[in-house]
């Protein structure tokens, strides 16, 4: 088992470096520069100046030079500095984390909460008028756009009713406030978001809990359990449900990636400070550096995600064993 | 000034403007809260100091050094945190800031500036002259990568002649001078000796503006504070707020309930959503011409365009009020040329170009453009009338624009292709390479009328913003005499003519100039819209005690 994740460890770096290739030459490839995309008319910057600029930031550099630069910067954990405000992409990326987790790990919570229940009961009564109702309600959040949803939630219960504050993650005042009421501010500010992005989140996990459920139950234990004369909530909650929650951990595993990687459509709407708007804004400006250090470090993650999905798979299920 | 402690005060407002209608009773409320919180200050013409101006903008700042903010939320940050040696009036005069007065000499080639004493920094350091110094060496010294050191270029030695006393000597006399003179100063007692685009500075600055810096919450927020040692007076509104909030249709939901006081409504929201009660009550919206203009441009270099009766005749075409009601709302004014509309520069005189189909047909004909074999499309010489206009993406306005013209043209038997192309490679292959027919984009418009490097024949070299080769040398000369002189009454007379010039020869087809319609919380007062926009005296703007939003 040591050896084995020792080996996929390995494997990581490759890959990483494979990605970052591509999503370097990619970017190159993509017409203009980010000078002209600034300057490109203004009349009061001058050819001159922008050619500076582009010496300042080793654009003027052929494109495999400008990679290595840039990887050797990284072995020495350097992402480099953004363009826009020469601040190192490390920082830039650190400071917006937190309110892309945050967000993140309560809307995952939640699904988890609402989406388990869902797929369960709906396994258990497969085929009946609850499990159709069901299965229309999560796919109406699926099919929903979430811009639309978001824009919708806040008209009605931030501007007609008022019960929620419209955007942002907290108001600029919120210093004048005792910490108590600081936390509670946060989690009213919460609201709208994590139930925006958790309603769409719901069809994925509630199916595959569902099929995996459906699966389990025509299992010969189960039988022998309702045999044995055990009640239907232990054969349900005890016997079956450990088994059927093994696909869910391998797709929590790839959720790990989605939990730093942020969403611009919901961060634009929500005016939320996370990651999703620092990489798009990236990718808008040419800002290269900031591009490529929130692309490796969402590769990265999907890479770890995926090697603990595999562990926690053999880690619970005693008859995968990797060798 | 301590803040002890912070309500939010419109949910008490509402509970007490309950208990009794009468606006007596929400009054004597404030006035208790008010010897309550013992911050009732009174600023000189007795106006009072308090609450929080909070505005709504898309995109956060960058960085707060004045030299190397390009983006206009760095740029709205940097006028409130620092002063320039000039600066605009509500008029666009230039005017003095930190100069007391200055003087022009050695025919425009010499500019002594006079600071005014007692100026202070954010940190209680005296403004001196040496600071002003060491911005423009900053400026210009090439480590620091300024993106605006051309216009500072034919600057030949800056000389301290005292402790608030500067002399800027130029190689040629550049009347620009005055206005680009009115850059932000930064102290040099922070900042010699280091790295300005990596210094904390950018991010923490210290100036000696109407604000000073408070706090910046990265995409979220940025608040400033009164300077209550300011030296014209301090703001009487005690601070600043910028938010971030990205989109336009939340912007406005925030503003209704009161997130934000302010914003820059979309045509639409301008014309159909200020109707409400809820918007009239609490909002005042405004609207001023706004320093720029969009045009359609022709590729003079490509033989198609170059009759002038074919541009004329093209621009005749153009129901350019149609244009401004379809895709503005009616929110803005014809423009025929290539100065601000209402400045002393802008001649009334230029041709206009108003509709006329009927002309444009006559034109087209004279030039020798007709439908010989009856598809529709007029020809000459075999070759139908086709081209393509391109402009870039993410600009609804310019892309209605070009659906309505493409209509308007078809009407004279012109087929027209659109192209709508993105930003990067609008710029790289298309722009900058002169590799298209017609385009339409816009002009910001800077204060100084000079207008160098747009319609100079030099800056037709590859690269250079007249990339629609316009070339002429009655404008090369006097766009040149006009850099020179300082007089202004001289100087408008120069660009009237270089306006009229421009336009007889049709080059662009001028559309419009867009209204700015910010809409502004009803609870300031002193608002005085000019043609400078509502910003020009936001230090004398003020809340009545009985109005104000947030107290601390």
């Amino acid at each position: 088992m040591v050896r084995y994740i020792a080996k996929r460890l390995l494997l990581i770096a490759p890959m990483l470096i494979g990605i970052s290739l591509i999503t370097f030459i990619v970017m190159h490839l993509a017409p203009g520069d980010p000078t002209s995309m600034r300057y490109g008319l203004n009349p009061e910057v001058s050819g001159s100046a922008r050619a500076e600029l582009k010496k300042l930031y080793d654009l003027d550099k052929p494109v495999h030079i400008q990679y290595l630069l840039w990887a050797k910067r990284l072995a020495r954990f350097d992402f480099g500095n953004s363009f826009l405000d020469d601040r190192p992409v490390m920082q830039k990326i650190v400071e917006r984390l937190p309110a892309t987790l945050l967000l993140n790990v309560c809307a995952l919570a939640v699904i988890l909460l609402i989406a388990l229940p869902i797929g369960v009961s709906s396994a258990v009564r497969h085929g009946s008028l609850y499990d159709k109702v069901m299965t229309i309600i999560v796919f109406i959040g699926y099919a929903t756009p979430t811009f639309w949803f978001a824009l919708i939630l806040m008209v009605v219960f931030g501007f007609m009713l008022g019960w929620f504050p419209i955007s942002g993650l907290r108001p600029w005042y919120i210093e004048y406030y005792s910490s108590g009421r600081q936390v509670a501010d946060l989690l009213w500010h919460l609201v709208l978001p994590v139930v925006a992005a958790s309603f769409g989140g719901l069809a994925g996990i509630s199916r595959y809990t569902k099929s995996s459920m459906l699966e389990v139950l025509r299992q010969d234990y189960i039988r022998t359990a309702r045999a044995k004369g055990l009640p239907e909530r232990k054969v349900i909650y005890k016997h079956a449900l450990r088994n059927g929650l093994l696909p869910i951990v391998t797709i929590l595993g790839f959720a790990l990636p989605g939990l730093i990687s942020g969403s611009f459509i919901f961060e634009t709407i929500f005016a939320w400070p996370g990651m999703g708007r620092l990489g798009y804004e990236a990718i808008m400006q040419y800002d290269y550096p900031v591009v490529m250090g929130v692309g490796v470090i969402a590769s990265m993650m999907t890479l770890i995600g995926i090697l603990i999905s595999d562990i926690l798979y053999a880690f619970i299920d005693p008859r995968i064993r990797y060798k | 000034m301590r803040y002890r402690h912070f309500k939010k005060r419109n949910k008490r407002r509402t509970k007490s403007s309950l208990k009794t209608p009468q606006l007596i009773g929400v009054a004597s409320f404030f006035i208790l809260s008010l010897t309550f919180f013992g911050t009732s200050l009174l600023a000189q013409n007795d106006r009072p100091v308090g609450d929080a101006y909070v505005s709504g903008g898309i995109g956060d700042a960058r960085v707060l050094i004045p030299f190397l903010a390009d983006d206009s939320a760095s740029g709205s940050i940097c006028g409130l945190v620092f002063n320039g040696l000039t600066k605009t009036d509500k008029d666009l005069n230039v005017v003095g800031d930190l100069a007391k007065k200055w003087q022009v000499s050695k025919g425009g080639k010499v500019i002594t500036f006079e600071l005014h004493k007692g100026v202070m920094w954010h940190d209680g350091e005296p403004l001196t002259a040496e600071d002003v110094k060491f911005t423009y060496d900053a400026l210009m010294d090439p480590k620091n990568n300024c993106p605006y050191t051309a216009s500072y270029s034919d600057i030949e030695e800056i000389e301290v002649l005292g402790s608030h006393k500067i002399r800027f000597v130029y190689k040629e006399p550049y009347a620009p001078a005055l206005l680009k003179l009115g850059m932000g100063i930064i102290p040099r007692h922070i900042l010699e000796g280091e790295n300005l685009r990596k210094s904390a500075f950018k991010r923490k600055p210290v100036g000696s503006g109407p604000y000073i810096f408070e706090k910046w919450k990265t995409d979220e927020y940025i608040i400033l504070k009164s300077n209550p040692d300011y030296f014209e007076h301090r703001p009487y509104v005690d601070r600043y707020v910028a938010r971030v909030i990205p989109d336009q249709a939340v912007q406005y939901l925030e503003l209704i309930t009161g997130g934000i006081d302010t914003m820059g409504l979309t045509p639409y929201q301008y014309r159909y959503r200020t109707d409400t009660a809820r918007f009239k009550e609490k909002f005042d919206r405004y609207n001023y011409l706004s320093h720029g203009y969009t045009y359609i441009g022709y590729n003079l270099a490509d033989p198609l365009f170059a009759d002038r009766r074919v541009r004329e005749a093209l621009s005749y075409a153009v129901d350019k009020k149609e244009i401004i009601e379809g895709v503005l709302f009616g929110l803005g004014e014809v423009c025929t040329g290539p100065f601000l509309k209402g400045s002393p520069y802008y001649s009334v005189d230029a041709a206009g170009y108003d509709y006329d189909p009927e002309k444009a047909k006559e034109l087209l004909k004279e030039a020798g453009w007709s439908d010989t074999d009856g598809d529709g499309v007029i020809d000459k010489d075999g070759n139908p009338f086709k081209f393509k206009l391109i402009t870039n993406q993410g600009n609804k306005v310019r892309e209605d624009v070009a659906t309505l013209v493409q209509r308007q043209w078809s009407q004279l038997g012109i087929e027209v292709e659109i192209q709508i192309i993105a930003w990067a490679s609008f710029i790289d292959q298309f722009v900058d390479k002169k590799n298209f027919q017609a385009l339409i984009l816009g002009w910001s418009l800077p204060t100084d009328p000079d207008c160098y490097n747009v319609w100079h024949s030099e800056a037709s070299k590859k690269g250079g913003l007249n990339f629609i080769s316009y070339k002429n040398r009655e404008v090369d000369g006097l766009i040149e005499e006009g850099r020179r002189e300082f007089d202004t009454k001289k100087r408008a007379k120069t660009y009237k003519r270089i306006h009229e010039i421009i336009a007889g020869e049709a080059p662009y087809t001028f559309l419009f100039f867009p209204y700015a319609t910010p809409a502004v919380s009803k609870r300031f007062h002193g608002i005085e819209p000019a043609p400078a926009g509502i910003g020009h005296n936001f230090i004398d703007w003020y809340v009545t005690p009985d109005e104000r939003r947030y107290t601390w």
